[in-house]
C-alpha cells in the first residue's frame, strides 16, 4: 500500500517536472540580482516592483526569477553566472558593485542579454541604465528652503560616492535658488541601511536646530522621527507617506517598471540592443510622489520646476557652478556634461561640510 | 544648549537599550558556560514577532511578550542542538544567526511597508514635566526601565544568591557541578533561554520603540556588538550597563559632532565598538589574574556526563 502511494507520488512528480520544463521552454526567462533584501522597502524593493510589473504586463510570455542579498564582489559573479546557466535570457544586475562581475559573466555568455544599473561599463550584450535622481533632489531643495523656518536642513547620508555627492549638491542648488543663505548639516552614517542609526542621526540633527530632514539612506526611520517630533522630511526610493502622514513633503521615488517592461519586450521581439539609458523625470524613471503638507504656493513652485525639468527647459546643474573651494565649473547657460555629473567628487559653495575622502 | 544636550541624552538612551538587553542575556548564557553566537538571529526573530503581534492585536505590550517568547523559542532550538545533541556551539550559533535572519525575513514579508504600533513613552504627571531631568528619568518607555531592572536582577542573582553560585559553578567547572549533583544541562538550558528571551526583547525594542517598523536586517549588526560587549565587560553585569551606554554614546556623539561640523571619519566610529573590545581583550590577556577571575572556565566546552 505504502509503496503504491510512493510510486504514484513519484509519477506525479515526474509528470509535474516535465510539464513545467515544457512550459519553461516557451517562456522567456528574465532574472534580477539585488544587493539588499526585497523587503527593504527602499532600493531593492523598488527594483522588485519592476520585476513584478514585468510579470504582470507580459503575463505568460515570461517567467522571472531573482536573487536577493547578493554581496558586491566575487560572490556576485557566481550568482550572476548561476542565473545565466539556469537559462535566464536577460539578467538585470541592480547595484554599482555588480559592474565588473556582470562584464565578466557577459563575456562567457554572449547569447544572454545583461543590464547593469548605475555603472558605466558597456559591452555588446551589456546595457547600462540609471536614473537622474538629482532632478528630484533639486525640487526637494526648493521645497525645503520654502518650508524651513530655521533655514537649516539635516541631511543623512551613507557613503561619499558621486551619486550621493551629486544629490547633496542638487539639493543645495535648489535650496539656494529660493534662499541663498540656506544651510545644511550633514551626517554620514556609513551604511545604506541601518534604521536605528538613521533614527539616531535624525534626532541629533533635529536637536541641533534643523527642522527638515533629507536622507540618502534607505529606511523610513528618519521620517518617523520627523513625524513624532512634528518636523518635516522627504521620503527616499519609496513613497513613505504611510509612515509619516503629517511629515512627508514628497518622496524621490524610483520607478523602474516602464524600463524593465520595455527591455524584456525588446528581447521578446528580437530588437534588444546594447544601450546607455540615464532616464529622469521625463522618462518616468524618477517620480516625485504627491506634494503634501505644504501651502499651495510652494506646491505650485515645485510643480512648475518639475514641468520645466520634464520639458528640458531647465537642468539643475546649469553652469556656471561655484565649487566649495571657490573655483568655477561649467559653461554659462549650459548643463554640466553627464560624465562630469557621474564622477562628481566636490561640494558646491554653501555646503558646510568636509567631504570624506 | 540644554535642549541640545537633552536630545542627545535621550537619543543615547534609546540607542543603548537594545545593546544592554541583548548582552545581558548573553552574559548569563556565557556565565553558565555556553557561548551562543546566534544573538543577531534571535534579535531578528524577536523584532519580527514583536512587530507582528503588536500589529495584529494593536497592543505594543503583547508585542513585547511575543518578542520575548520568540527569542526564547529560537534559543531552545540552540540549547537542544548544543546541549542535548552536543553539537559544536560556535558553528551552531553561527547557523542560528543565519536561520534567525532568514526566518524573520520570511515571516515578515507581509509586514514590510506597514507602519507599526509604537511602544509609547510613559508620562508621570508632575514628575515627567520637571525640566531636563523629568524626560530623562520619568519619561522613557517601559523597556528602558525593564533593561535596567534586568541588569540589577542579573547582578543580584549571579553574585548574591545560591542559584547564581550554581550557574557560575556550572560555567566554571561543569565536572564539579555535576559531581555535586547539579544538572549541568538543566541549568544551561535555562540560562540559554534567558539569553534568548533577552535577545528577543532587544529585537522587540528595535521594531516597537526604537524605529517602529519591520524591515529585513533591521538589527544591522547589533547582535554582534552585544557579543563584543560581553567580552568588553569581562562578564560583569554592571560593566555591561556601562559598556552599552558607552557604545551608545560613541555612536550618538559621533553624529552630534558631525552635525556640528567637526569631522570624525564615520568609518572609524562604526568600527570603534569592536576596536575598544579588542583593546580590552589585549589588556585582559596581559593580566592573567583578571582573566581568570571572571571568564567562565568552561566557556564553549561541551559536557557529556560519564555514565
Amino acid at each position: 500500500m505504502k509503496l503504491k502511494i510512493w510510486m504514484t507520488m513519484a509519477a506525479a512528480l515526474a509528470l509535474g517536472v516535465s510539464a513545467s520544463a515544457a512550459n519553461a521552454a516557451d517562456k522567456l526567462k528574465a532574472c534580477w540580482v539585488y544587493v539588499g533584501p526585497v523587503g527593504d522597502f527602499g532600493y531593492s524593493y523598488q527594483h522588485d516592483l519592476g520585476r513584478k510589473a514585468v510579470e504582470k504586463a507580459l503575463g505568460d510570455k515570461v517567467e522571472t526569477a531573482f536573487l536577493e542579498n547578493v554581496a558586491e564582489g566575487p560572490d556576485a559573479e557566481r550568482a550572476i553566472e548561476r542565473l545565466a546557466r539556469e537559462g535566464c535570457k536577460i539578467i538585470f544586475t541592480t547595484s554599482f558593485g555588480f559592474m565588473d562581475p556582470t562584464i565578466k559573466v557577459a563575456a562567457k555568455y554572449p547569447d544572454v542579454k545583461f543590464e547593469h544599473a548605475t555603472g558605466y561599463k558597456k559591452a555588446d550584450n551589456v546595457s547600462i541604465y540609471n536614473a537622474r535622481f538629482y532632478e528630484g533632489r533639486y525640487v526637494m531643495g526648493q521645497i525645503a528652503a520654502k518650508m524651513s523656518k530655521a533655514g537649516v536642513a539635516g541631511y543623512i547620508v551613507s557613503f561619499p560616492i558621486p551619486e550621493v555627492v551629486m544629490g547633496i549638491n542638487a539639493f543645495m542648488l535648489g535650496a539656494q535658488s529660493v534662499n541663498p543663505d540656506f544651510k545644511v548639516k550633514i551626517v554620514w552614517v556609513n551604511s545604506w541601511y541601518d534604521p536605528g542609526k538613521e533614527a539616531d542621526a535624525a534626532k541629533v540633527l533635529f536637536g541641533q536646530g534643523a527642522d527638515i530632514i533629507v536622507q540618502h539612506t534607505d529606511s523610513t526611520a528618519a521620517l518617523q522621527v520627523a513625524e513624532e517630533q512634528g518636523k518635516l522630511g522627504f521620503g527616499q526610493s519609496s513613497d513613505m507617506i504611510k509612515f509619516a502622514p503629517k511629515a512627508q513633503l514628497t518622496a524621490n521615488t524610483d520607478d523602474w517598471d516602464p524600463y524593465y517592461i520595455a527591455r524584456v519586450q525588446a528581447v521578446l521581439d528580437g530588437t534588444w540592443k546594447s544601450e546607455d539609458t540615464w532616464g529622469g523625470m521625463k522618462d518616468g524613471m524618477v517620480v516625485l510622489s504627491p506634494f503634501t503638507n505644504m501651502p499651495d504656493d510652494v506646491k505650485k513652485m515645485a510643480e512648475d520646476t518639475v514641468a520645466k525639468i520634464k520639458s528640458g527647459e531647465f537642468h539643475p546643474f546649469t553652469g556656471p557652478i561655484t565649487k566649495q573651494d571657490g573655483t568655477v565649473v561649467g559653461e554659462a547657460g549650459k548643463p554640466l556634461p553627464d560624465g562630469e555629473l557621474l564622477g562628481m567628487n566636490y561640494y558646491i559653495k554653501g555646503v558646510d561640510d568636509k567631504l570624506p575622502q | 544648549m540644554s535642549e541640545q544636550l537633552l536630545s542627545i541624552i535621550l537619543t543615547i538612551i534609546t540607542a543603548s537599550t537594545p545593546l544592554l538587553l541583548a548582552s545581558m542575556g548573553e552574559l548569563v548564557a556565557e556565565r553558565s558556560g555556553v557561548i551562543n553566537l546566534g544573538v543577531e538571529g534571535m534579535m531578528a526573530v524577536g523584532a519580527v514577532s514583536g512587530f507582528g503581534a503588536a500589529l495584529l492585536t494593536g497592543s505594543p505590550y503583547l508585542g513585547v511578550v511575543a518578542a520575548l517568547v520568540a527569542g526564547a523559542a529560537l534559543s531552545l532550538l540552540f540549547a537542544f542542538l548544543t546541549l542535548t545533541m552536543v553539537s559544536n556551539q560556535v558553528a551552531t550559533g553561527l547557523a542560528l544567526t543565519l536561520l534567525g535572519l532568514g526566518l524573520a525575513g520570511l515571516a515578515g514579508e507581509s509586514f514590510v511597508g506597514q507602519p507599526g504600533v509604537q511602544l509609547q513613552k510613559i508620562h508621570v504627571p508632575g514628575l515627567s514635566d520637571i525640566p531636563f531631568l523629568g524626560p530623562i528619568l520619568f519619561g522613557q518607555d517601559l523597556l528602558v526601565y525593564a533593561a535596567l531592572i534586568i541588569a540589577a536582577g542579573t547582578s543580584h542573582v549571579l553574585f548574591r544568591t545560591k542559584a547564581g553560585l550554581v550557574i557560575r559553578a556550572v560555567g566554571d567547572s561543569h565536572q564539579s557541578a555535576h559531581a555535586l549533583g547539579y544538572s549541568v544541562a538543566g541549568v544551561r538550558y535555562l540560562c540559554v533561554m534567558f539569553g534568548g528571551a533577552c535577545a528577543g526583547l532587544a529585537g522587540g525594542y528595535l521594531s516597537l520603540a526604537y524605529t517602529p517598523q519591520w524591515v529585513e536586517n533591521m538589527t544591522a549588526g547589533r547582535g554582534w556588538i552585544a557579543l563584543a560587549l560581553v567580552v568588553f565587560a569581562s562578564w560583569l553585569p554592571w560593566r555591561i550597563v556601562a559598556g552599552a551606554y558607552l557604545f551608545g554614546t560613541i555612536t550618538v556623539m559621533g553624529f552630534a559632532l558631525q552635525a556640528h561640523g567637526i569631522g570624525i571619519p564615520s568609518q572609524l566610529l562604526s568600527a570603534l565598538p569592536y576596536v575598544v573590545t579588542i583593546l580590552v581583550l589585549v589588556v585582559m590577556s596581559g593580566n592573567k589574574a583578571l582573566t581568570r577571575a571572571n571568564t567562565p572556565a568552561c566557556l564553549g566546552q561541551p559536557f557529556v556526563p560519564d555514565r
